[in-house]
Parts: C-alpha cells; sequence; structure tokens
C-alpha cells in the first residue's frame, strides 16, 4: 500500500508545531519573572511536548519507514520541518512570548476542536485529548494578554510591540495548500477558512479587552509548513537534536 | 510464586486499586480513573491504560507500576496497551479518590467543571478551614495536573486539581 503522503505532511505539521513551540517555551525554565509563571511555562512546554509524541508517532506509521516519534525529532534537518514559522520566532521578553502563545493557542484551540470530529480515528482521538489542554494554555494566555495590555503604560507599549512584530506571521495558519485543501475534502481536516474565522473572533475580542490595536499591514511571511524557514530554526535544532547527533540511539 | 490458575479480572482490579498513583500517592490508580480494561487474550494479561495529560512524565511510571504488581503476584504475561479515546476527564476520578484526595490536602476536580475556554472560575473551598474565601494564585502547580490556590481565611497554601 503506498503511504498517505497528504497525511504524513499534515502530521508532520501538526507535530512540528507543538514540538518546535514546546522546545521554545521551555527555554524559559529558571528564567521567568515569578516562580508561578516559571512553573506555568515549563508545564505548557510539557503540554505541547506530550502532544508532539500523539502527532509525529502517528506521522511515523503513515511513512511506515520504522520512525517514531523520537527518530522524527531528532534525526531530521532543518528543511524536513513542517512547523509554520510563527513558532520558531525568538522568545524575546515575557510580554512576546505570552502574545505569541496567545495567537498560537487561539489557532490551535480552534483547529483542534473540528479535528477531534475528523474522519480519520486516530486524528479525531488526539485532538480530543489534546484539545482540552489547549483550552486551559489558551484561557491563561488570553488572560495575561488583556493583564498586561490593559495593564500600565509600559506593558501595555511591550504588548502592542509584541503585537506588531508577530501579525505578519500568523496568516500562514491559515494559508492552505494543496495538501491542505485535499485533506478538508477527505473530511481529514476542517476548511481552515473555518478555523480563522473562529481564530479572528477570539482574537479581535482579547485583543479588544487588551486596548490592543491589531497592525494595518497585510503582508505575510509563509513557508514554514513547506519546509522554508528561519535562521531560528537551525538554532534551535542545534541545542535540541544535540545528544542524539552526537551519541546516536543514546538512551537512559 | 507460580500462576496456578488464571485470576479473574475483578480480582486483578482490586490489586491495582492498590497501586498509588505516582503523584498523588494516596489514591490509586483505579481511583484515577486511568485502567480502561483489564482482559486475558489466552494466557495473556491485556491492561488498557489511557494517559491523564499528554506530557505527564507519570505516565511512563504507571505502566511500570502496574507491571511490577501484577508480577509480585505472578502474572508473568502482560501487555500494557495505551487508548486515547475516550479522553481522560477529571470525571473519570472516582468518589472514593475524590475524598482521600481531600483528607490528603489537595482539593480534588469538582465534577462537570472540565474546561472549557470560556467557563467560569469553579467555586474552590479551602482543604484545612473549609472556608470559600479563596484565591487562584496560578493555573499551573506542583505537577501538571495541578493548580495553585490561596486560603484568603487561614492563609493556607494548597493545590486544586485541574479540571480539564
Ligand atoms: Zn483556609
Amino acid at each position: 500500500m503506498k503511504a498517505d503522503s497528504d497525511l504524513f505532511e499534515f502530521l508532520l505539521r501538526m507535530g512540528d508545531n507543538t514540538l518546535v513551540l514546546g522546545h521554545r517555551v521551555s527555554e524559559w525554565c529558571g528564567h521567568s519573572p515569578v516562580l508561578e509563571e516559571d512553573i506555568a511555562l515549563a508545564n505548557v512546554a510539557l503540554d505541547l511536548i506530550g502532544q508532539t509524541r500523539m502527532w509525529l508517532d502517528f506521522a511515523g506509521d503513515v511513512e511506515g519507514k520504522g520512525r517514531d516519534a523520537d527518530a522524527l525529532a531528532f534525526r531530521r534537518d532543518v528543511w524536513d520541518f513542517r512547523n509554520i514559522l510563527l513558532v520558531e520566532r525568538p522568545n524575546g521578553n515575557f510580554g512576546d512570548t505570552l502574545m505569541r502563545q496567545f495567537l498560537f493557542d487561539a489557532w490551535y484551540h480552534a483547529i483542534l476542536s473540528r479535528l477531534a470530529g475528523s474522519s480519520d480515528d486516530r486524528i479525531a482521538a488526539i485532538a480530543a485529548k489534546a484539545v482540552k489542554e489547549a483550552a486551559y494554555h489558551l484561557e491563561r494566555s488570553a488572560d495575561l494578554v488583556v493583564r498586561l495590555g490593559d495593564g500600565t503604560t509600559e506593558s501595555h507599549a511591550k504588548m502592542q510591540a509584541a503585537l506588531d512584530d508577530f501579525w505578519p506571521y500568523t496568516g500562514e495558519m491559515f494559508a492552505a495548500d494543496t495538501i491542505d485543501t485535499s485533506l478538508t475534502s477527505r473530511g481529514v481536516i476542517p476548511n481552515l477558512a473555518e478555523v480563522r474565522d473562529e481564530w479572528d473572533e477570539t482574537v479581535n475580542r482579547v485583543l479588544a479587552d487588551a486596548t490592543l490595536e491589531i497592525p494595518d499591514g497585510t503582508y505575510q511571511h509563509k513557508g514554514g509548513k513547506q519546509g522554508t524557514h528561519t535562521e531560528h530554526l537551525g538554532h534551535i535544532l542545534t541545542e535540541m537534536q544535540f545528544l542524539q547527533r552526537a551519541y546516536p540511539d543514546a538512551s537512559w | 510464586m507460580m500462576q496456578k490458575h488464571k485470576p479473574s479480572t475483578e480480582q486483578i482490579r482490586e490489586w491495582l486499586d492498590a497501586v498509588p498513583d505516582p503523584e498523588i500517592p494516596v489514591i490509586s490508580l483505579v481511583d484515577l480513573g486511568v485502567i480502561r480494561d483489564i482482559e486475558w487474550q489466552g494466557d495473556r494479561l491485556r491492561v488498557t491504560v489511557t494517559p491523564t495529560y499528554s506530557g505527564c512524565p507519570a505516565t511512563g511510571i504507571i505502566n511500570l507500576d502496574i507491571e511490577t504488581a501484577l508480577r509480585d503476584r505472578g502474572i508473568r504475561n502482560i501487555e500494557i496497551v495505551k487508548t486515547l479515546s475516550p479522553a481522560w476527564t477529571t470525571d473519570w476520578i472516582s468518589e472514593k479518590g475524590r475524598e482521600k484526595m481531600l483528607a490528603y490536602g489537595v482539593v480534588p476536580p469538582q465534577t462537570g467543571t472540565a474546561c472549557t475556554s470560556n467557563s467560569p472560575a469553579p467555586e474552590v473551598k479551602c482543604p484545612r478551614c473549609n472556608s470559600e474565601n479563596t484565591k487562584l494564585v496560578s493555573q499551573f502547580g506542583s505537577t501538571p495536573c495541578k493548580s495553585s490556590y490561596c486560603c484568603k481565611e487561614c492563609l493556607e497554601p494548597f493545590d486544586y486539581f485541574k479540571c480539564i
């Protein structure tokens, strides 16, 4: 039987998003402004990396070449990663990290709640599991975006700068290519336009509460879903993959 | 000890009800609601387990503890399989487990309050003085399954089991 390459690509996109963002967020461990936030960020990272295992194990099974989640996470190079560019953006300050998280969470929750009804049973099961964690993450990131956006003059300015910086990286979440449209027509994934409608609704509501203004520009970066990445991803992989590259098959 | 005849699945469930959850050791794996099925397939015992949180570091330990407990009872041929569906929620925690958790000082999740992105904050009572005058300190706590609260009456800091 021929491997389902569209499905494989889609699962890499999901798993690489959670893997790269999970790794990024884990970089905060021990550096957050207060202990509670440090723990919260580490826990969010843990959830994302746990979800990565479900997505990438499934991707490996679909590919049928004997690669599991570890092999896919640690033995691929930059051009084989399929995450969106947003998640590889550097952490910046605490407000930058939260804004990136909120923009991601709003998308991830919207797509997961629809994937829970996927025609593919295993995707539906993974999504039903992950959506509850995503809801919890979204609740927290939205709350903090409002508190910091509608906070002091300085926190407001930082959150507006963060929004301006990340906004051009949000369009990629909804830019459907032939892989997406083919999977949508098979009922495996939702129509990304529908996901966009929910994301717009959430983002508009929360940013209004946060007294932040959506930037005017319409330019949107893209390429990550097809394997064209910014320089940042290579630096992430250098650190994340070091051990398996230096000591292949090391385990403990 | 050699296994002369196969113990019943009810018996095995009872044994697993004595295996503590690695993170809240006063409740058992059965109380936690992660044991989904126990079934003999010929001479092989298949135990179906569901994870709590996707990234819960205790998942591997839970599987190991199940295997160890059953081996101690003389069962050698064990298969542990994972199932994701239906997804675990805090509503799977048993009534007995909730009572033990509260006595231990961790406030159990309120049934039917599984989190949605716009759910109202639950009223969480202090496990020490029973006051409702408490506040959420952080949505995340000492382990992935708990959030941090503080009682404004007696000033006790305490954990509340997150609802998902
Ligand atoms: Zn109290």
